[in-house]
């Protein structure tokens, strides 16, 4: 072992990387190491945040729906009592209708009935007319005879 | 092998074990030691030419790697570098936390240049023994030794520099006073006959630190350089990669773990100068 100059060298060049490394090499390392541990806590909490929000959103979200049911069902219900009275409704008009028009068709017949009567009398009367002229052989004077005739046709 | 430059088994490791020292020969000229003897003769005003210039080299690629990544380092998305330098420092940060109670904005670096840099150094063990040296033969450069933590001047200048900065630091935050009552009064007591005593064993206690730091990183990095290179002076060429495997995977635990317990040391030491007793 020859003790020398390179003891001294090596402490020269100790101090100098030494000092390098204290200025230039450790600080914007760790500087990034300590800012990234930082993001990432950050990172994390929001992540947490996030995940507490989304839970109390999907909880609102059911609080939403189970209303939304609720008022679905109270509608589907009015909407059924609704269709209920309409139909109920409907019904009676028509049964109205139905009545007028069923007592409408009964007046037109009674008066088709009457009028077809008053014909028929009116034919007989002068059937029975021209059949009496037949028989008499001779002109009848229709207005001494129309009351006889009248009344025959009344009759008939 | 030994056999093809002629030299025997002892020569070749001895040849392996010697620095390339520039310094100023017996007859007053300057140049590199080509003998054991000639390095004695060039005493202190003397460098070592290898173990320095990979010593500097492998802390500059510590360096440069690492500000590489430091230059580019962002709060995003780490990149591939990036993501093992943030784990190095990391790793260091929190050992530093556990071990250092002070604040001090110095220790956490300088952690990471000791650990990486001696890391860099006990690696180049892990280069073939020849492969540099004999590289570097090409050129006419007689000796070579790769492996800067071998040398025990790259090992006393980086725990001699701990020891400065444990001094320092004693002084700093203890004040001279602090420090120099320590030396004086502890372990026994403060009375006047027992400061020899006190003295001695605080002295002892302060100078054994670095010794034994150095003492321990030199002795494991030979220790394991040494056995590389008698696989490769003892052995036959074709069957060297075996032993040289298995024991390279051993080093590397050895590299690593060394490179950790001077950085640990280097830690607690400076934790310790940071408390009053």
């Amino acid at each position: 072992m020859n003790p020398n100059a390179t003891l001294i060298g090596q402490m020269i060049a100790f101090a100098i990387f030494v000092a390098f490394c204290v200025k230039f090499v450790w600080p914007p390392i760790i500087n990034a190491l300590r800012e990234r541990q930082a993001n990432i806590a950050d990172g994390l909490a929001a992540a947490e945040r996030g995940r507490r929000e989304h839970e109390l959103s999907e909880e609102r979200a059911k609080e939403v729906l189970k209303e939304a049911k609720v008022e679905a069902s109270k509608i589907l219900s009015l909407a059924q009592n609704q269709g209920d009275r309409l139909i109920e409704e409907a019904k009676e008009t028509a049964m109205i209708e139905h009545n007028r028009i069923v007592q409408s068709g009964h007046t037109e017949v009674q008066q088709e009935l009457n009028q077809a009567k008053q014909a028929l009398r009116e034919q007989v009367a002068s059937i029975s007319l021209a059949a009496a002229e037949r028989i008499l052989e001779r002109e009848v004077d229709v207005k001494a005879h129309s009351d006889v005739l009248d009344d025959l046709a009344a009759q008939i | 092998m030994s056999s093809e430059h002629g030299q025997t088994t002892g020569e070749y490791i001895q040849h392996h074990l010697t620095n390339l020292t520039y310094g100023q020969h017996a007859d007053g000229s300057w140049g590199i030691a080509h003998s054991a003897e000639e390095v004695k003769e060039m005493g202190f005003a003397a460098i070592n030419l290898d173990t320095m210039g990979w010593s500097i080299v492998l802390g500059a690629l510590f360096i440069i790697l690492f500000r590489l990544a430091a230059r580019k380092a962002t709060s995003g998305v780490p990149g591939g570098l990036q993501n093992f330098v943030e784990y190095m420092v990391e790793v260091i940060d929190n050992i530093v936390k556990e071990s250092f109670h002070g604040k001090n904005d110095l220790i956490a670096p300088l952690a990471l240049t000791i650990f990486v840099w001696i890391f860099l150094m006990n690696a180049m063990d892990l280069v073939p023994v020849d492969f540099i040296p004999r590289f570097f033969a090409l050129f006419g450069v007689p000796y070579m030794k790769v492996v800067p933590s071998t040398d025990p001047n790259i090992t006393f200048g980086l725990s001699i520099s701990v020891l400065c900065l444990m001094i320092f630091y004693s002084i700093k935050v203890k004040g001279f006073g602090g420090f120099t009552g320590e030396l004086l009064f502890q372990p026994f007591g403060k009375n006047i006959f027992l400061i020899p005593a006190n003295l001695f064993l605080e002295t002892m206690g302060l100078v054994v630190k670095p010794i034994s730091l150095a003492l321990r990183l030199y002795g494991n990095m030979l220790a394991g350089e040494l056995v590389f290179i008698i696989i490769a002076a003892m052995l036959p060429l074709w069957i060297q990669w075996l032993p040289y495997f298995a024991w390279a995977l051993l080093h590397l635990l050895i590299i690593t773990i060394q490179a950790f317990v001077f950085m640990m040391l280097t830690i607690v030491y400076l934790s310790m100068a940071h408390e009053s007793h």
